[in-house]
């Protein structure tokens, strides 16, 4: 079997089996990649989360891409991405042709009433935990607050400022203070 | 043009989507209630049928997203945007800035975006349970049902967790939810 060919199947294997996206991914990758197929080491499976966690976009797809371009360059991170993508792009289109349909049923469109107050409750829960997991430091917790008011005073009141906008302001505030002041010190690893 | 904004509101939503699949719910959430694509209703919807079927959160929204808006190839491209500068960001780091992300400006860049996302994330939260139970934007007042549902869950939620030393699962959450929307509201 070609590389490619390989490297496609086996993610879009992943891609169709990993349910919840993100770190149940890793796991997954893990296993594939690192044990079974012997194409990264572990340490190098460490070295692409953290790259993951840094960069923007989904950390299963960074994954993907760094397998990918290890293996066979380029046009290995390209099979590699677009097979990670794949089960769940034909899988969501299916249903976005038929959810319409399905929401004019009485019941169905009842239990998604239920499943939007889930909707909200689960980001909730997924923000304390990264609260949680938060450096016990005192500009993190400014910015994570001021943009926590902010953010919720645009939602409530409809104003026109976008997350982006918010991002931005975080950015140049932390590099500010980093220039003026220095840099925190150094003895936290990985926070609490 | 659909095809243009759906390209340029996803690639918008690629390279600013730090902080894994719910760090990129606020920013979607943005982009297509800004082009008026999906109304916060429906874009609720679909952020559970992305959390119930496999794959990353992220790309199966903008699947849906650029397929209601102009069918297959609004799909194709909209999952390609949205996939394309995490990619290319992966592809530079390994070819030529694998320093990049250590140096000490970028890094004083990265710890500020990081809590600014969590309170983004909160807030959209706090404002999508508030919202269900006193709905901003209609005329109707308290919705006692959604408050009692609300009610249940987060405490079938923190009882698990306490109970059983392990959270429920995300989709689990969701079939309880479903059970309970069709038995408040009626079948």
């Amino acid at each position: 079997m070609s590389i490619f060919r390989d490297l496609f199947l086996t993610f879009a294997q992943i891609g169709l089996f990993t349910f919840g996206g993100g770190y149940a991914m890793i796991a997954m990758i893990e296993n594939k990649c690192v044990e079974q197929k012997n194409w990264i080491s572990h340490d190098d499976m460490m070295n692409v989360t953290v790259i993951a966690e840094s960069t923007p976009g989904p950390i299963a797809i960074n994954c993907a891409t760094f397998v990918g371009f290890k293996q066979a360059g380029f046009l290995g991170s390209l099979v590699a991405t677009l097979g990670i993508v794949f089960p769940s792009f034909v899988i969501i289109f299916v249903i976005s042709i038929f959810l319409d349909y399905f929401l004019e049923i009485t019941w169905i469109s009842n239990a998604f009433h239920g499943i939007k107050i889930a909707v909200g409750i689960l980001i909730l829960d997924a923000s304390i935990t990264m609260v949680k997991k938060m450096k016990r430091k005192i500009l993190p917790f400014i910015i994570m607050t001021c943009s926590f008011v902010v953010m919720l005073l645009v939602n409530i009141f409809s104003w026109n400022i976008s997350s982006i906008c918010l991002m931005s302001i975080a950015a140049i505030v932390s590099l500010f203070v980093f220039v003026i002041m220095g840099a925190p010190e150094q003895k936290d690893g990985v926070g609490k | 043009m659909i095809y243009l904004e759906l390209i340029l509101g996803f690639l918008r939503v690629g390279c600013f989507s730090f902080g894994g699949a719910y760090g990129a719910i606020p920013l979607i959430r943005d982009v297509v209630l800004s082009y008026g694509w999906l109304t916060d209703e429906t874009m609720t919807y679909m952020i559970a049928v992305a959390e119930s079927t496999p794959g990353p959160i992220m790309v199966n929204l903008a699947t849906y997203v650029g397929s209601s808006q102009a069918g297959f190839w609004g799909a194709v491209l909209a999952t390609l945007s949205v996939v394309l500068p995490s990619f290319f960001v992966i592809l530079l780091v390994m070819i030529a800035l694998k320093t990049l992300l250590k140096n000490k400006y970028v890094q004083a860049v990265l710890r500020g975006l990081k809590p600014c996302v969590i309170g983004i994330i909160l807030a959209t939260g706090v404002y999508m349970i508030i919202n269900n139970c006193i709905p901003f934007a209609s005329e109707a007042s308290v919705n006692f049902q959604a408050i009692s549902i609300t009610a249940i869950l987060v405490v079938v939620l923190f009882g698990s967790k306490i109970m059983f030393k392990k959270k429920l699962s995300p989709i689990m959450l969701i079939i309880i939810s479903a059970y309970l929307g069709i038995m408040v509201y009626g079948i």
